[in-house]
């Protein structure tokens, strides 16, 4: 359980993390999200110690990150995969990171093969690896002391599809095990596809936190139809206000059961008809943040 | 729809007892990552190179008055005074410059025992280093005189030979205070060049053209004192009192102050 309380971080002219409060759960993967420079990153940084808050605080199961007596073993970190001594091997930068938790080196190679790096790979320098091989060099670090906590920041960058794959399995895996897992990503189809819980964050202000089904339970629907000006009427007729999408589709507020009633009424035959999830976080996340986008994208 | 649903009820996580990190272990931590990385590696293998190397060179260019255990000892120490300074700096400033810090202060997240330790590891180094050297040169001697047909001289009194490891140790200390301070890790080396061999020449031209300073020298001037050290001149107790002026000027007062900003300063 991660609990951050009324966190702020100021720098000398601006204010990256404002009065942030929210937990991530055990048993559920909390997606964090938010814009460039919306300060997931200092939030993260603080949560393990590396930046001081100017306020507030963030525990790990009630304890600040400093007092844990061994951090490596209680909480796995990934802030930044690139952030390693280039001249070191990928084998020698787990080895250290174990002797310094006290595990034994068999626990480097159960990690090496857990996160698919080869021991050809694992003795090469970290300057000749791709950003994909330190994002699960990067990985293994942070599962190798066996922790109930993951703090990942963009973990799913560099990786390709089956990497992306392999780590959503790898990550609601951990979480099915009563592990708590902190995710920050660009990757809003990521997010959505393993997130339970999201917290998103814009100019250093949290402007929306719950679990996914509540906030894009307001997402409505999508329906597909060879005629959408026909079911867009029928809509209208029925009282429900709907808009047509470039691409065909007919979206409004009312849930699926409704809209396929309408349709079946006006006997208009569709082709698709689901809640607008697909759609629906990128919506929901540009709405959000509309104020704090760098290109003003009104959603 | 039925209303079995699972509920991923997790069982209130079991705390294991984490013991806390103890200080060995660090150390030795520290002292690896010194040698693991290629730059690492390749500084402790110029220094086993050229030790020997400079050792041997005496045979061939000392007259044969000087070929003695001094003579040697100190051949095979001076590729040590250079090299265990930057040493002593990459192994703080590479946390930084390779943000390599990032993963280390998080799995130990107290800097002053990182940099403790790193402390530690640093004179292990110093000290080994240093006898190495005291090694190839007796060695060295031995065959040297062989070779010249000489009696073999041993001629470094105890008090000569702690000054000479101290003197490496200093200059490890400065190094190891200038990484504290720039936290770079060319920066740092830079700056090594410029207090080794900038400064002394410019506090030696002060002396020249200002007679106040001439006397002041020697209490300001680390390089002064280094050299004293590795001559085994400093006897008296002026000449302590000197050394711990020019410790205090470069190495404790901004060590405390660089430390200072390095607990605090954010790593990135």
């Amino acid at each position: 359980m991660i609990t951050v309380e009324s966190l702020t971080r100021r720098y000398a002219g601006f204010t990256a993390v404002d009065d942030v409060s929210f937990t991530a759960r055990p048993g559920r993967v909390t997606g964090f999200l938010g814009p460039n420079g919306a300060g997931k990153s200092t939030t993260m940084r603080v949560m393990v110690g590396l930046t001081v808050p100017t306020a507030g605080s963030a525990t790990i199961d009630g304890r600040r990150f400093a007092d844990l007596p061994n951090p490596g073993l209680e909480v796995g970190v990934l802030l930044d995969a690139s952030a390693q001594h280039a001249g070191r091997t990928g084998r020698e930068i787990l080895a250290v990171a174990a002797a310094t938790m006290g595990l034994p080196g068999s626990r480097v190679d159960e990690m090496l093969e857990l996160v698919s790096l080869t021991p050809t790979e694992a003795g090469r320098r970290v300057r000749n690896y791709s950003l994909g091989m330190r994002q699960r060099l990067g990985i293994a670090t942070a599962l190798l002391g066996d922790p109930q906590v993951l703090i990942l920041d963009e973990p799913a960058n560099g990786l390709d599809p089956a990497g992306i794959r392999w780590m959503r399995d790898l990550l609601t895996g951990f979480a099915g095990r009563g592990g708590t897992v902190l995710l920050s990503s660009h990757l809003l189809h990521e997010i959505e596809v393993i997130a339970d819980d999201l917290v998103v964050i814009g100019n250093g202000r949290i402007v929306a936190s719950g679990t996914k089904d509540e906030l894009l339970a307001s997402a409505g629907t999508l329906a597909r139809t060879p005629s959408p000006r026909d079911l867009a009427h029928a809509l209208e007729q029925a009282g429900i206000p709907s808009t047509l999408a470039g691409d065909g589709s007919v979206r409004t507020e009312a849930d699926p059961a409704r809209v396929g009633a309408v349709a079946l009424a006006a006997g208009l035959a569709l082709t698709e008809l689901r809640s607008a999830e697909g759609a629906g976080l990128e919506d929901m996340f540009l709405s959000l943040t509309a104020d704090t986008q760098r290109e003003g994208v009104a959603a | 729809m039925t209303a079995t649903t699972i509920s991923r009820d997790p069982a209130a996580p079991v705390r294991r007892t984490v013991r806390p990190i103890p200080t060995a272990r660090l150390v030795k931590v520290e002292l690896r990552k010194m040698f693991d990385t290629r730059s690492g590696f390749w500084l402790l293998v110029s220094i086993a190179v050229l030790s020997p190397i400079a050792a041997g060179s005496v045979v061939v260019v000392a007259p044969d008055s000087d070929v003695t255990y001094q003579s040697f000892a100190r051949a095979s120490g001076f590729p040590m005074s250079v090299i265990l300074p930057m040493i002593a700096i990459l192994a703080v400033t590479s946390e930084w410059s390779q943000r390599s810090g990032l993963t280390t202060f998080t799995l130990v997240p107290h800097r002053g025992r990182v940099i403790g330790a790193k402390a530690v590891a640093t004179l292990l180094v110093g000290v080994g280093s240093v006898a190495l050297a005291f090694a190839a040169g007796a060695l060295g001697n031995v065959a040297g005189s062989a070779v010249a047909g000489l009696d073999t001289v041993w001629n470094i009194p105890w008090s000569m030979a702690t000054q000479m490891l101290l003197g490496n140790l200093v200059g490890m200390a400065i190094g190891f205070t200038l990484g504290v301070v720039m936290r770079a890790s060319s920066a740092a080396i830079v700056g090594y060049f410029v207090v080794s061999l900038v400064l002394p020449g410019v506090l030696q031209l002060l002396a020249l053209v200002q007679d106040w300073f001439l006397d002041l020298q020697p209490w300001v001037d680390w390089n002064y004192t280094q050299v004293e050290l590795f001559e085994g001149a400093t006897n008296t107790g002026e000449e302590w009192a000197m050394l711990g002026s020019t410790t205090a000027i470069w190495i404790v007062v901004p060590l405390v102050v660089g430390l200072w900003f390095l607990r605090r300063s954010e790593v990135k």
